[in-house]
């Protein structure tokens, strides 16, 4: 196996292969396989080339110099177009570069285009977005998981080497999970979201996709930060995250949630599988823990609040005059211009995630939902901050179910929500999460399996330690779809 | 079954608060799939909050200030390169004010 970020790096230094090569081959493979895939929304062939020669001659260097990456496409770049997958952002060019993006252009990193979402990063499947689902590589009847869902299609299919997405409540670890990668979603302000098309502001988080844990290390190396341009970004040091990433966590305590233990809705696979986990950490010497996260059960209703009020402020600004859809159909005044487009603009997720913040932050109501679920918030990081007096990371599966068939869950808004049971706290919280692959389904397609193991605020170096210990000991890493 | 907390009439409004004109055919479902949210949205009146802090973020920050210094900005080009419709320097909207004249 030679496809991962790392190894893809090493042999672009040692002139084993060049970038223009490397990108070559990615190109023909997403040419192939990306119709029937649909990971992509754009693809950069003749600037990934050219980037790629750059490299070559020497001109740019890094250490990403040459490696195909993907991005999600609600990161703004001044290449090509950043759709958020929406009608309404359907021909936006951004003038500028999301910080992240700027990070990874300056280590050499090859872009080689832009990957499909839930629109606006709102969903769990790609289904909601407006050019079509992405399909999962293992079975391209099943969804990828979302909302990254066209970054976690992408490199599972081997379309780039590593990609980047955004969670707010799990949408980089849930399509991890359900395609067989490692993803992490960094601790609140660890990485600059200035480029970021907001979604929920105290929420949203970019990080990495890769197929293992040394080279998401690599890219949280590259991106992590404090950014001047995003007052929220933090301004804490960021250490070396591939440094000190061999050497086993001493006397490493898991905890292991007592709530989550007879959670109606979990697959008997997935609890299998993830169980069986915990007995491998068991048996490199770690020391497991009970710990309790009582108001995690309120997770997914206080986010069903909080991100839908963020979003229905955030998303006020698409009105159809600065940028933009903008209706066609005669108009009586200004107020019906943004109603129309607004209307034609979004789809029905975006529509009923702005009405439900919309409803939750009107007047009369907004103690009852807004003010409550803030307090809800509390509670969930003050549960979190108790946890980690016991244990050292919290470790739970990633998603309660695999891959689900495409048009399974799209009609039922409320039981798409629930596959977020276990990774919102993590953004409520503000800690980092990451998501890494621990076994297979026994379908005819076997579907992929993931665990979640949370840290501590700016944790993310004793997380990925904790996280390679794992992954050294088990093989589900280097498993690859058949395509 | 719980006391009913949206009606179309409600939704009708808050879709309106929401600048969003959405067909009258599609209310229903709406209505329907919001309702479905709120019912299960409504746990949370069982958490115990007595004495708690609304925490608006779990990450303590404050506000950042810099130096009152000019900056490269955009350009006007930039900035209506995206717009749907302009004139010369500005974004262009239909009439937005009503006519005295006509309103006889």
């Amino acid at each position: 196996m030679s496809d991962t970020l790392l190894q893809s790096r090493d042999a672009i230094a040692s002139k084993k292969i060049s970038s223009v090569e490397l990108t070559k081959q990615t190109l023909a493979r997403i040419e192939k396989l990306n119709p029937s895939l649909n990971a992509y929304n754009e693809v950069w062939a003749e600037r990934a080339l050219q980037v790629a020669k750059e490299v070559d001659e020497g001109k740019r260097s890094g250490v990403l110099a040459g490696v195909p990456i993907a991005i999600k496409d609600n990161l703004c770049t001044s290449t090509g177009k950043t759709t958020c997958s929406s009608k309404m952002l359907a021909n936006f060019k951004a003038p500028y570069d999301a910080t992240a993006v700027r990070l990874l252009e300056a280590a050499g990193a090859v872009i080689v285009g832009k990957t499909n979402l839930d629109e606006f990063a709102m969903g769990s499947s790609t289904e909601n977005s407006a050019f079509g689902p992405s399909k999962n590589p293992w079975d391209t009847d099943r969804v990828p998981g979302g909302s990254s869902g066209g970054s976690a299609s992408a490199l599972a299919a081997s379309l780039c080497a590593a990609s980047i997405g955004s969670d707010t409540g799990g949408s980089i670890r849930q399509p991890a999970s359900l395609c067989g990668l490692v993803g992490l979603k960094p601790t609140y302000g660890r990485v600059s979201r200035y480029g970021l098309v907001a979604f929920a502001s105290s929420l949203d988080q970019i990080g990495p996709f890769t197929w293992n844990v040394p080279d998401a290390a690599l890219l949280m190396n590259v991106i992590s930060g404090h950014d001047p341009k995003d007052s929220t970004s933090a301004p804490i040091d960021v250490p070396d995250y591939l440094a000190g990433l061999e050497r086993p966590v001493e006397g490493l305590r898991i905890g292991v949630v007592k709530e989550y233990q007879a959670l109606a809705g979990l697959d008997p696979q997935v609890k299998a599988a993830v169980d069986q986990a915990i007995e491998t950490y068991k048996k490199l010497g770690a020391k497991i823990v009970e710990v309790s996260l009582p108001n995690s059960a309120y997770g997914i209703a206080a986010y069903y609040v909080i991100a839908p009020c963020e979003a229905s402020s955030n998303l006020a600004r698409y009105d159809g005059v600065h940028y933009g859809h903008r209706t066609q159909e005669p108009v009586g005044d200004i107020v019906e211009l943004f109603s129309k487009s607004r209307a034609e603009g979004f789809g029905d997720e975006v529509k009923r995630r702005i009405m439900i913040g919309t409803y939750a932050l009107s007047s009369g109501y907004y103690d009852a939902y807004y003010v409550h679920a803030q307090k809800i918030r509390a509670l969930i990081k003050q549960d979190f901050d108790n946890a980690f007096k016991d244990c050292d990371v919290v470790l739970t599966p990633t998603s309660p179910l695999a891959a689900f068939k495409i048009g399974e869950k799209s009609s039922d808004p409320l039981s798409m929500y629930l596959c977020d049971v276990f990774t919102v706290t993590c953004n409520i919280a503000a800690i980092p999460g990451i998501s890494l692959p621990c076994g297979f389904t026994n379908d005819a397609k076997p579907l992929p399996i993931g665990l979640q193991l949370l840290g501590p605020a700016f944790g993310e170096e004793r997380l990925l330690r904790v996280a390679r210990t794992y992954e050294k000991a088990t093989d589900w890493h280097a498993r690859r779809p058949t395509l | 079954m719980a006391e009913q907390i949206l009606d179309l009439e409600k939704v009708k409004h808050v879709a309106k608060l929401a600048r969003l004109a959405i067909p009258e055919p599609q209310l229903p479902r709406f209505t329907e799939q919001l309702e479905s949210i709120l019912e299960y949205v409504e746990q949370l009146k069982q958490a115990d909050v007595a004495g708690v802090e609304p925490m608006a973020h779990a990450v303590r920050l404050t506000n950042v200030l810099r130096e009152d210094v000019v900056q490269p900005a955009l350009t006007t080009e930039q900035v209506l390169a995206n717009a749907p419709d302009t004139d010369g320097p500005f974004f262009k909207v239909p009439k937005v004010i009503g006519d005295d004249d006509s309103a006889g």
